[in-house]
């Protein structure tokens, strides 16, 4: 095993439950992994609550429900409500679509502290699109609603190469919406934008020309709105800290119960990721292979092993080290160091080479029907 | 945004304050994302009920404390909290 025995293990404080990986939406910049249709089992209500109260236990705080849409997800009040009682503080990440007012003001009676709606773009035609489902104008309503019923509102806004251009009329409806925060996040590519990452990703020129505007609204809105601005890495040259550094924060669990150092770990070969129907979370945080993998800097290859950077950025993604390089023990090779820097110029190159193609491939969508086909 | 010496202070309906049993530490929580205080923040902002002026902060504070002199710090403590949307005033 890569990970050091000899490390202080913290508590998880965020849990992200992912309830489910049913979602009527098709964004092709979906963060699930392209085979989730090959993982359809879902685990049950009781063993979610015990999920929940283990992990609040050990010490999580911040707790997302997830999915996939996990509106869909029949006992959502049930366990938001379990959660409350808990002393969880309660985020939803959904995409607004089938959020009734009525099932707002449940959600809220149960004790949910937060919503996250995302939108796909300013434009109704555009959103639609990219979200594969005609939503535009529910997403409003219901940004409406989250407000008129008192609960903090992030907007979330993934950014792309098909959106990137709107960033003004993005920045306005934010405001129009009332939005206490907006998230303007950055493609990151993995899943299904991995898959997408030619059509998605943007050319240097536009994602600096997005950032100034973006700077510049932050200024003037710096009294009411907060934005939160996730960085697309490969214009970096250092990688991001990912998961604040592995098995120390952050603990997913996908539908079907497997537990998860980060999102996009069930990518990763041989971490045989437990499962919460086996083990408890206590078990799983601190004994299993999985989560001690990465933990502290013992795993680390070179140039990773002598930079005096390591306890910063953990040696980045450990996902995207693997996709991009096909060995997760690599430095991310966003990083100017890592002797794999090449493929992010090159992955650059092949989407600017794409973008001003005048023979675009088509965005391959996040459905079941494609999912199958890639798994 | 500037402190109002003349209004009472509210906690911000759009974030938690709460004890935290595993940290043993009172924080701060707001969508994804937790703030730690020490016990002098906490102390501070448990009293910001919306009854309460600064100034009524600082004598309830420095009575339970047995200390004086502490109108420097909870004034800096509070304007640094109204500019992380933390506290409010009318």
């Amino acid at each position: 095993m890569a990970g050091s025995n000899n490390l202080k293990i913290t508590p998880p404080r965020w849990l992200l439950a992912e309830l489910t990986y049913k979602c009527p939406l098709q964004c092709p910049y979906c963060s699930n992994p392209l085979d989730y249709s090959k993982h359809n089992s879902e685990i049950s209500t009781k063993d979610w609550k015990r999920v929940l109260s283990q992990a609040r236990k050990m010490g999580a705080v911040q707790l997302g429900f997830s999915g996939g849409e996990p509106l869909t997800r029949q006992d959502l009040p049930e366990l938001v409500q379990h959660a409350r009682q808990l002393g969880y503080y309660s985020n939803l990440i959904t995409s607004g679509y089938g959020l009734t007012e009525d099932k707002i003001i449940q959600l809220k009676e149960a004790g949910l502290d937060h919503i996250q709606v995302s939108i796909q773009a300013s434009s109704q035609e555009l959103n639609d699109h990219l979200a594969g489902t005609e939503s535009y104008q529910t997403k409003k309503e219901v940004a409406h609603l989250v407000k008129k019923h008192d609960y903090p509102m992030v907007l979330c806004v993934v950014i792309h190469r098909e959106n990137i251009h709107q960033m003004p009329e993005i920045l306005a409806m934010a405001e129009e919406l009332g939005a206490d925060y907006l998230e303007l996040a950055n493609t990151q590519y993995y899943g299904w934008a991995h898959k997408n990452r030619d059509l998605l990703m943007p050319t240097k020129e536009q994602f600096e020309k997005a950032e100034a505007i973006a700077q510049a609204f932050k200024e003037k809105v710096a009294d009411k709105m907060k934005i939160y601005y996730v960085i697309p890495d490969f214009y970096e040259d250092r990688p991001k800290a990912c998961m604040n550094g592995w098995g120390t924060t952050f603990l997913t669990i996908a539908p079907d119960g497997v537990a998860l150092p980060c999102h996009s770990a069930r990518e990763l070969p041989g971490l045989d990721c437990p499962n919460v129907t086996d083990y408890s979370v206590e078990e799983i945080w601190n004994d299993s292979k999985a989560f001690n993998f990465f933990r502290g800097t013992e795993w680390m290859k070179e140039p990773c092993r002598s930079c005096d950077e390591k306890e910063k950025d953990f040696g980045g993604c450990r996902c995207q080290a693997y996709i991009l390089t096909g060995d997760m023990n690599n430095t991310d090779p966003v990083c100017s160091k890592s002797p794999d820097r090449h493929v992010i110029q090159e992955a650059l190159d092949s989407a600017r080479k794409s973008a001003l193609s005048k023979d675009e491939q088509p965005l391959i969508f996040r459905n079941s029907k494609n999912s199958k086909k890639y798994s | 945004m500037t402190l109002d010496p003349n209004q009472p202070i509210s906690f911000s309906p759009l974030h938690r304050l709460q004890w935290e049993e595993a940290q043993q530490k009172d924080v701060i929580l707001y969508p994804e994302g937790m703030v730690e205080l020490n016990q002098s923040s906490a102390e501070i902002l448990k009293l910001c009920d919306g009854q309460r002026k600064p100034e009524q902060i600082v004598t309830e504070l420095e009575q339970k404390f047995s200390q004086t002199g502490l109108t420097n710090d909870i004034q800096h403590f509070l304007e640094v909290a109204l500019q992380n949307g933390w506290i409010q005033q009318p």
